[in-house]
């Protein structure tokens, strides 16, 4: 129902929604709560476990009971709260948690069996038989309970992350927030005020308080307008700042577009931000506590701040008969405001003796309490208990108050807790729980509006202090200065059920029940009852909850203590945390120079690291991969096959001090390498354990370019930052990145050279250019540098030109081999060339691997230093036990070898126990016309002809395999020399 | 967290990469002994107060740094370039 002449919605502005596909009509302004309370709706949904029928109780973020899903499809949102949604126009909401639907449900039988729902039961009774666990307990209980439901669709909405900064923080934008703002940002300082409402002023906006002789409404639009035109403030309002983090940081998530009809524009729907503070001010306010009683949760009991929130905001009267219940003062101005705005107020009760309100147009009833309410889906009657017995009396909606809760959230972020306030009977921050932050106004239990507006002003001052700036002088606002007096009242005593936590269904006995289980401890009760584990964290329910566990175990409430403050404050959507990692967002993708050459002659593309190379290149009538690879292995042995070796890193060295770089990186030595040549080199880590290999090429006399393999570039690159940063910062050396500064190509194949000779401006032979030689060519004019090295075994080069000529290389080299009778070749290909070599890759240097593993201790070399030598020579890393590199044939029936397999000695059964070693890699090799293997056994080297028992479990696959020698091709090496 | 590049200024510690104890910039001679290599490779303290780590400027300017820091506040009360450091420590 709405009131004339009040609220801050533009009446000249009809928006029409719909809720549970029924058409409602607002204003611009309003929220889904406050136009559906303004039609009449007051049920909002049902609760979480025993579907109770349930209306809107606040009138902000810390809502428990109008959970809402919005929108439709892949669009839709669970668990928004109907009181921070603002309608647009379109906008479909639904009620939740209900089926058929939220009038008639039929899982409300949950609360005709609540007796046996208590705290406890699912421990207590979903126990046996185990096997249960998942495939029936679970799938009954997650169908049973929740709340909203995901669409299952993909999220098709838009959402950023991003960096703010500034000297000055401010959080919240009522009167403590805005005075703080002012205060700073006319003193210059860059200040952030951020606050979780579309309307800034908290508090100055659902009061009808005058301030500085207008209402407080037109005061903080006015200090917002004077704030939009600083320069160096920034207001970021729809904003709920969510964690304080170490050194000033802050999250905080903006609701961008949440108010608007945005889908499908691209726009955010939200932004997660990090915001970097110098300084920071929590004004984050306080929220209001219920009382308990018997029924608490009927449809039309509300806080009664909240209740003034709806009246002056937005122009709504949440009843026509209006009780009101409180402990405190507050509670009076809510029956004041009522009954000047013309809504009949049917009683205020105050639990305290002696309240009298002088001239009041409604019963005052003083020493009385609440004890019960009826009416299911509404409220009808409200059961008063006085100290001449119980009486009813009609109300549609009671307005409630036991006090307020100071909002210490933030404060606990870093691991503080708040202290106990007797005078308030609440919670306040310790000062100095988070660096650099002051709490202040409500927040730090200070509730007259000029204790706010002194209090902001101190912090300014304080916070400008600490950032070496001079504070200016502000004509202070007059304004209510009333006192806050209040008596504890937590829970009325009574039978039946009163609710404390109205989101997860947790009532006073439950926690009494708890207490009486000996889960006396706040963490323990706080489980067992799974008080404060809803979205909403208990923000209206846990300070109660605590004071009845207090009196249950006989203890202060100082003394049983919170439980743990964590971020976020609200919940903040997963999509909004991880904005820009959805689908190839998650991982960017690095592309060779041949990419698009790769995908024309459609090569299947695979993953290493970020890079994407091509897997094989399909011809004509070929059906399978093996059909390709083979014929891809063929250009290599037969003719000239070309491969985009890009993605190796390549690293720059130069300087006088480069060759004792090398020298201490690598087991082998380097400062003995002739300019013009290349040499393989093996790395240690500092434990003695392999970490790459690669090789390394002298093009100078003070600079070499060293190679890593593609998967470690960034791991060897960052150790000889260490090692030249952290170990030698005396040694003149530079070392730098120059990966994607050269495409590189393998020419590999008998044709090799004659395909070169072909480009080059200058030919070469073998005399001029021998195996392990390079050097600067040209090609076409184009400065190239070539390599005479293989990874293949056969006769072979790398050729390397600037990135930009790597495309254009690419096709020369790829149609010059097919009229040789080659072509490209892919990773697959690569791989069993390699196999038949038996070089290794990272599936044989896994991390575990010693140089002496394998096979190459003879490498180490004992005229120097290196990192990892001495580590290496452990006992552990010498025990001729360990496995050594072996190849593997299959020499069974069965033909077919896999990677990851274990190796059994012929009769021991396949248990781990018994491994003798396991295969690394393996792969069909069409040069020896059956599966070949690498793998790691047990004395491997002096085992070559042996037989043994390959065991994969995972694939369920045995086989014979008989140890050799891991070289299956040309083992005297002669191709590559040739 | 944020941390203070010498070289760079103030950044967001998802620019550093992580190494371990800042004790990995006293390197023993070969023959120091098996202890000393323990000591070096493996024991670390786990202090509740000052620690001195060694990060790396990874996604900035690639410096390598001693952070000093408290594991109970995590206040970071020095950030040094490793290299300064490893010459004074000559
Ligand atoms: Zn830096």
């Amino acid at each position: 129902m709405r009131i004339a002449g009040r609220g801050m919605i533009d009446r000249r502005k009809p928006v029409s929604f719909t809720f549970d596909g029924r058409r409602y009509s607002g204003f611009a302004g309003d929220t889904v709560a406050s136009a559906l309370l303004a039609n009449g709706q007051r049920l909002m949904g049902r609760s979480f476990k025993y579907h109770r029928p349930r209306g809107v109780l606040t009138a902000g973020s810390e809502e428990p009971n109008a959970l809402v899903t919005t929108g439709v499809g892949p669009a839709s949102e669970p668990n928004v709260r109907a009181t921070t949604q603002e309608i647009y126009e379109g906008l479909a909401v639904r009620s939740q948690n209900a089926w058929p639907s939220l009038d008639f449900d039929v899982m409300a039988v949950n609360d005709l069996a609540s007796p046996y729902l208590g705290a406890g039961f699912y421990y207590k009774t979903f126990m046996w038989p185990r096997r249960f666990w998942e495939r029936v307990y679970e799938p009954v209980i997650r169908r049973a309970a929740g709340l909203g439901a995901l669409s299952g669709q993909p999220n098709a909405d838009a959402y950023e992350k991003a960096y703010a900064f500034c000297d000055l923080l401010v959080i919240g934008a009522g009167p403590t927030g805005l005075m703080a703002a002012l205060a700073a940002g006319r003193a210059g300082a860059d200040v952030i005020l951020a606050d979780e409402d579309a309307v800034m002023g908290g508090r100055l906006n659902a009061e009808s308080e005058i301030v500085e002789g207008q209402p407080g409404q037109a005061w903080a639009a006015e200090v917002v307008a004077e704030l939009a035109a600083m320069d160096n403030v920034r207001l970021m309002p729809r904003t709920t700042v969510t964690g304080a983090y170490d050194g000033g940081m802050f999250g905080a998530l903006e609701r961008v577009n949440q108010h608007r009809a945005r889908r499908g524009t691209g726009a955010p729907l939200e932004c997660f931000w990090r915001i970097a503070a110098k300084q920071s001010i929590l004004a984050a306010g306080a929220l209001e506590r219920p009382v308990a009683f018997a029924n608490n949760d009927r449809p039309g009991i509300m806080m009664a701040g909240a209740v003034r929130v709806y009246l002056n905001r937005w122009g709504v009267a949440p009843g026509k008969q209006v009780a009101v219940f409180g402990n405190n003062d507050d509670a009076h101005r809510t029956a004041r405001e009522l009954a000047a705005a013309g809504v009949h107020v049917a009683a205020l009760i105050d639990c305290r003796e002696g309240v009298r309100v002088q001239g009041a147009a409604y019963p005052v009833l003083s020493g009385a309490q609440v004890c019960n309410a009826s009416g299911r889906k509404e409220l009808e009657a409200v059961t008063i208990r006085t100290a001449s017995g119980e009486h009813k009396i009609q109300a549609d909606c009671l307005a409630i108050s036991g006090g307020w809760n100071p909002s210490v959230h933030l404060t606990c972020h870093l691991n503080g807790r708040p202290t106990w306030n007797a005078d308030i009977q609440a919670f306040v921050p310790t000062p100095g729980a988070v660096p650099g932050m002051r709490a202040a106004g409500a927040c730090n239990g200070v509730f007259s509006t000029r204790g706010c507006f002194v209090a902001g002003l101190e912090a300014a001052t304080a916070a400008l202090e600490a950032l070496g700036r001079k504070p200016v002088a502000i004509n202070f606002p007059e304004a209510e200065d009333a006192a806050y007096k209040l008596e504890p009242l937590w829970a009325v005593a009574g039978k039946g059920r009163a609710w404390l936590d109205f989101q997860n269904d947790v009532c006073v006995k439950d926690v009494a029940q708890a207490a009486a289980e000996n889960f006396r401890s706040v963490e323990h009760m706080k489980r067992y009852t799974t008080q404060g584990m809803a979205p909403d964290q208990g923000k209206n329910s846990n300070v109660t909850a605590l004071a009845v566990l207090a009196d249950a175990t006989g203890r202060g409430i100082a003394e049983t203590g919170t439980t743990t403050f964590r971020p976020p404050y609200t919940p903040v959507s997963i999509a909004a945390m991880g904005a820009g990692g959805q689908g190839k967002g998650f991982a960017p993708e690095r592309f060779t120079t041949s990419h698009a050459a790769s995908l024309a002659m459609k090569a299947p593309m695979v993953e290493a690291g970020l890079w994407y190379r091509p897997s094989y290149f399909p011809r004509g009538q070929e059906r399978h991969w093996r059909q390709s690879c083979d014929r891809e292995v063929g250009f290599v042995r037969n003719a000239v096959g070309i491969c985009d070796v890009s993605t190796l890193g390549k690293i720059d060295i130069q300087g006088p001090d480069a060759a004792k770089l090398l020298d201490l990186v690598y087991v082998n030595t380097f400062s003995s390498l002739k300019v013009g040549k290349v040499r393989y080199g093996l790395m240690l880590r500092e434990d003695g354990f392999v970490m790459d290999d690669g090789t390394c090429a002298r093009l100078g006399d003070q600079h070499y370019l060293m190679t890593t393999t593609t998967g470690a570039a960034g791991q060897v690159m960052r150790h000889l930052e260490f090692v030249t940063q952290c170990l030698h910062p005396e040694w003149q050396v530079h070392v730098i990145s120059v990966t994607d500064h050269w495409a590189q190509f393998a020419v590999a194949g008998p044709k090799s050279r004659d395909l070169l000779n072909g480009l080059l401006d200058a030919p070469i032979d073998n005399a001029s250019f021998p195996f392990m030689a390079c050097g600067a060519v040209q090609l076409g004019g184009v400065e190239a540098r070539l390599f005479r090295i293989s990874f293949s075994g056969e006769h072979a080069y790398e050729i390397a030109v600037p990135a930009r000529y790597g495309a254009a290389l690419f096709d020369l080299l790829v149609a010059r081999a097919e009229a040789m009778g080659g072509g490209a070749y892919g990773m697959e290909a690569l791989n069993v060339l390699r196999l038949e070599k038996g070089h290794l890759t990272h599936a044989e240097i896994d991390g575990r691997a010693t140089a002496g593993d394998v096979g190459m201790e003879a490498m180490v070399s004992d005229a120097k230093d290196c990192i990892g030598k001495t580590m290496s020579e452990r006992p552990g890393l010498r025990d001729p036990k360990r496995g050594q590199l072996v190849g593997l044939r299959p020499v069974g029936a069965v033909k077919q070898l896999t990677a990851g397999a274990f190796l059994f000695a012929p009769g021991d059964e396949a248990i781990r126990e018994n491994a003798q070693g396991h295969t690394s890699s393996v792969g069909f090799s069409p040069d020896i016309g059956t599966f070949i293997g690498l793998g790691f056994v047990t004395r491997g080297r002096q085992r070559h002809g042996e037989r043994l028992r390959m065991v994969d479990h995972l694939r369920e696959i045995e086989a014979e395999v008989e140890i050799c020698a891991p070289v299956f091709v040309d083992p005297e090496g002669g191709r590559a020399r040739g | 967290m944020r941390i203070e590049c010498p070289i760079c200024g103030s950044r967001d510690r998802r620019e550093f990469y992580y190494q371990g104890a800042a004790v990995a910039l006293d390197r023993p001679a070969p023959d120091a002994g098996d202890a000393v290599w323990d000591v070096y490779l493996h024991l670390r303290d786990n202090p509740a107060g000052e620690t001195r780590d060694l990060w790396q400027h990874e996604g900035g300017c690639g410096a390598w740094l001693v952070v000093t820091r408290d594991t109970v506040t995590h206040a970071i009360s020095a950030v040094e370039l490793a290299s300064d450091v490893k010459r004074a420590m000559a």
